[in-house]
């Protein structure tokens, strides 16, 4: 599995640099390519986030959302991504011990 | 030089004299993103054992993989009791954006050989792109610029295998330690990945589309609802993008046609 995972992403960082210029995108294909950063990380994190038992959960008792949303607020204002990290840790560590 | 020429650029020149000065320079503009990723790699090491993944593969994970977020993906993936080709299959749909960046920085590194490239390529990570992209941007002195390049990759390389191996170890020392919610670091800093490029309506329609996919199809067996929530997500960016500059285009002929009507 290790091997399997090591090849597909060397490869997938390798091919554009061995083929050096000689592969061209269509515009539309690397137009598409522009919104994949944003919109896996996304399609990762927010079951993690609004579903963390299993099922939709955005009441008072869901930790995980509540951070979110304080990070997601000092992140826009901040826009610096270590401060969202703490901010986000710190909140989500305050609000279990304030929900248990 | 220690001596100016008479005759030399009055400016102090930026180049550095040597590979080495340019080798320390990429690795001290890496410092920021290695901060970012201390509790990443710390938290990935304490994670794997309870994941099922043993502590030997973690340590190979990081050593020949590295690519963290898919790596905590595998790690999640694995707790889930999924085989390993739609693990692989994830990596490769989670490590398509490596693709772009590779895209962006070849023109760059087409005249090295193909031993350099292939090590800039195995080091290609979000945190050394970021740094290695703005180099190219600031600064038009590129003949030792792959020493800059080399540079970022083994700050962040070390740096990753350092924490990995510290977490491994802490995981030994407090094996409840995955119960204090740590799972919580890995998706706050996707969260903060995502946010700088929520910057145009398309990009918030797909991010958003993208997210409430993921969390209806979150039950379709192997993790299929991510990858059917990040295609969607891209389809139905690209197509609003297209929208947006329809109406775009027409608005600026219908400004013209006005104005020649003046």
């Amino acid at each position: 599995m290790i091997a399997g995972m090591a090849l597909v992403t060397f490869s997938i960082r390798y091919v554009m640099f061995a083929m050096a210029g000689r592969i061209r995108f269509p515009l539309w294909l690397k137009q598409a390519l522009t919104f994949v950063p944003p919109v896996v990380l996304g399609a990762i994190i927010a079951p993690l986030i609004l579903m963390p038992e299993g099922f939709l959960d955005i009441s008072f008792s869901n930790p995980y959302f509540w951070a979110a949303l304080v990070a997601a607020g000092i992140g826009f204002w901040r826009q610096h991504l270590l401060t969202t990290i703490v901010v986000g840790l710190v909140s989500f560590v305050l609000l279990k011990w304030i929900m248990s | 030089m220690a001596h100016v020429l008479p005759n030399s650029d009055p400016k102090p020149r930026a180049t550095p004299a040597s590979n080495s000065s340019e080798f320390l320079q990429g690795a001290k503009a890496t410092v920021p993103m290695i901060i970012g990723a201390i509790p990443f790699g710390i938290i990935f090491g304490t994670l794997a054992e309870s994941s099922g993944l043993s502590l030997l593969g973690a340590m190979a994970m990081s050593l020949f993989v590295f690519a963290g977020s898919s790596q905590f993906i595998a790690l999640g993936l694995l707790a889930t009791g999924v085989g390993p080709v739609i693990i692989i299959a994830t990596t490769l749909v989670v490590n398509l954006r490596h693709l772009l960046y590779a895209t962006a920085l070849v023109d760059k590194v087409s005249h090295l050989s193909h031993g350099w490239r292939a090590i800039l390529a195995f080091g290609l990570t979000d945190e050394s792109f970021a740094v290695v992209n703005n180099r190219y941007i600031e600064r038009t002195d590129t003949n030792r610029a792959h020493w800059f390049f080399l540079g970022s990759i083994v700050a962040m390389y070390s740096n990753w295998q350092l924490c990995t191996w510290l977490g491994i170890g802490l995981g030994e020392l407090f094996p409840d330690m995955t119960n204090w919610g740590l799972d919580f670091a890995m998706s706050v800093t996707f969260l903060g990945m995502i946010i700088p490029y929520l910057r145009n309506k398309p990009m918030w329609i797909a991010v958003i589309s993208a997210a409430v996919f993921a969390i209806v199809l979150r039950d379709l067996p192997h993790q299929l609802g991510l990858v059917v929530a990040a295609l969607s997500g891209i389809c139905i960016g690209y197509a609003s993008q297209q929208i947006e500059l329809r109406i775009h285009l027409s608005k600026v002929a219908n400004n013209q046609n006005k104005g020649s009507q003046l």
